[in-house]
């Protein structure tokens, strides 16, 4: 593989200020990652840092400050970032397979058209033999590789994990560590909220506790 | 080796969805065939009266079937988390939108449309009438679909939304409904002719292909954040 493709992305965060339900999680944060630089998000339950995730992935609108990619087209984040949260996003009526081939399809950028093929990526993650079985069937640390198969597929240089390692056995934990620090090499930046090690060298965020968590819940959730 | 762009991949893993969970177009083929089978039950076994109203039960039957599956339309990708990354793709969510309710009604309003013709049998329909129903629903169930769509992205992060859905939607449903009944029942009547209901029929179709991928989308948007 050709190293360092992923050269010259900065993951920046001005002012980053997030709500959730009308409770503040996060109140100016600033982050700056460089290609090649891992961040690892760490707090207790409810500290945000799925939300935080979804703010990075563009899928929830700050409520102050902005963030950006630079290197990419607009400096847009969402085009140029997998976004992997709790939810593996695969049907469980399709094959491995079928479900790898339409992200694949969907996620594709033009910029790096070479990448794993479906049954690759599936081996690569220690699941050679799983590619067409419906992801019905699959055990929960088996769903999870498939959704993580997603990154390898689809080459994009910013890669945000919510939880990665969640229902890995050790084994396969070691393999997803190998794959982030593949990607750290080539370039890449990657942003993980966990609560066990990632296995890589990663700098470090800590959310503190919710201080508006014992306010009036009168939000509800959606 | 070729890859296939997006929207086919899309398309393509839709109808297998389909065809996979339910049977996909034989069950809301099924659904229309009940519909269409206890109407003369309810209101008797009167030829002339079942083949003057026949058309508009066929077309109420088919408003009805469509509508059956609509809800999880995105519903199903919300749950899965599919559709934080259809949100994030690069391709306009306008046009997943537009595949999606294209899939669906390849997989269950199509079987419709080829179904009502026998149906029609049942509700003392002629051949005339029965193709001008045909047509009409061809032309129609598209529209309907889309309309749909705008309902299915209003209520997706409800977990009972189905009900929900239909109650916003078949208000909208009515202009089609209209023009399409008109159309297919003017094949038998002397009085109204067939191809103005029809036309307009047509054009309501072509302004739901061309406006509901926008306003779902936008209620997509809107909803998941």
């Amino acid at each position: 593989m050709a190293t360092a493709r992923f050269a010259s992305f900065r993951l920046i965060a001005e002012d980053l200020s997030l709500e959730r339900g009308g409770r503040k999680l996060l109140a100016h944060v600033d982050l700056a990652l460089e290609s090649g630089q891992a961040l690892a998000i760490t707090g207790a339950n409810g500290a945000g840092k799925s939300t935080m995730l979804r703010a990075l992935a563009g899928l929830l609108p700050p409520a102050q400050g902005r963030v950006r990619l630079v290197g990419a087209p607009d400096e847009d984040v969402a085009s140029h970032a997998h976004y992997v949260g709790h939810l593996d996003a695969s049907k469980p009526t399709l094959t491995a397979r079928e479900n790898l081939v339409f992200w694949q399809a969907m996620l594709s950028l033009r910029e790096w058209r070479t990448a794993l093929t479906p049954q690759d990526a599936l081996a690569r993650l220690g699941l050679p033999h799983v590619a067409d079985l419906p992801v019905g069937y699959l055990s929960a640390g088996q769903k999870r590789r498939v959704g993580l198969a997603r990154l390898l597929l689809a080459p994009r240089p910013l890669w945000l994990l919510d939880e990665p390692t969640t229902a890995l056995d050790r084994a396969a934990q070691a393999i997803f560590a190998g794959c982030m620090r593949d990607h750290l090499a080539e370039g890449g930046i990657i942003v993980a909220a966990t609560h066990a090690p990632l296995g890589i060298d990663a700098q470090h965020l800590e959310l503190g506790a919710p201080q508006a968590a014992l306010a009036a819940p009168q939000a509800a959730l959606t | 080796m070729k890859r296939t762009g997006p929207l086919a991949a899309l398309f393509l893993r839709e109808i297998r969805v389909a065809r996979r969970i339910g049977g996909g177009g034989a069950m809301g083929v099924m659904f229309f065939l009940a519909l269409v089978t206890i109407v003369p039950f309810a209101v008797g076994p009167d030829l002339n009266l079942l083949s003057r109203i026949g058309p508009a039960i066929l077309w109420i039957a088919a408003l009805l079937a469509t509508l059956l599956g609509l809800d999880r339309l995105f519903q199903a990708d919300h749950e899965d988390g599919s559709l934080d990354l259809l949100l994030s793709a690069d391709t306009p969510l306008e046009l997943v939108v537009l595949v999606k309710c294209l899939a669906h009604w390849t997989a269950t309003g199509l079987p419709l449309v080829v179904a009502a013709p026998l149906f029609g049998f049942m509700l003392a329909q002629e051949p005339a009438a029965m193709a001008a129903l045909a047509v009409s629903l061809l032309v129609g169930t598209p529209a309907l679909a889309m309309i749909g769509a705008i309902g299915a992205a209003l209520t997706v992060t409800l977990r009972r939304g189905g009900l929900l859905m239909a109650i916003l939607i078949l208000p909208l449903a009515i202009p089609i409904l209209i023009f399409g009944v008109s159309a297919a029942s003017a094949a038998t009547s002397a009085t109204t002719p067939f191809v103005t209901p029809f036309l307009i029929l047509c054009a309501l179709s072509l302004a739901a292909l061309a406006l509901a991928p926008f306003a779902a989308a936008a209620a997509l948007r809107h909803m998941s954040e």
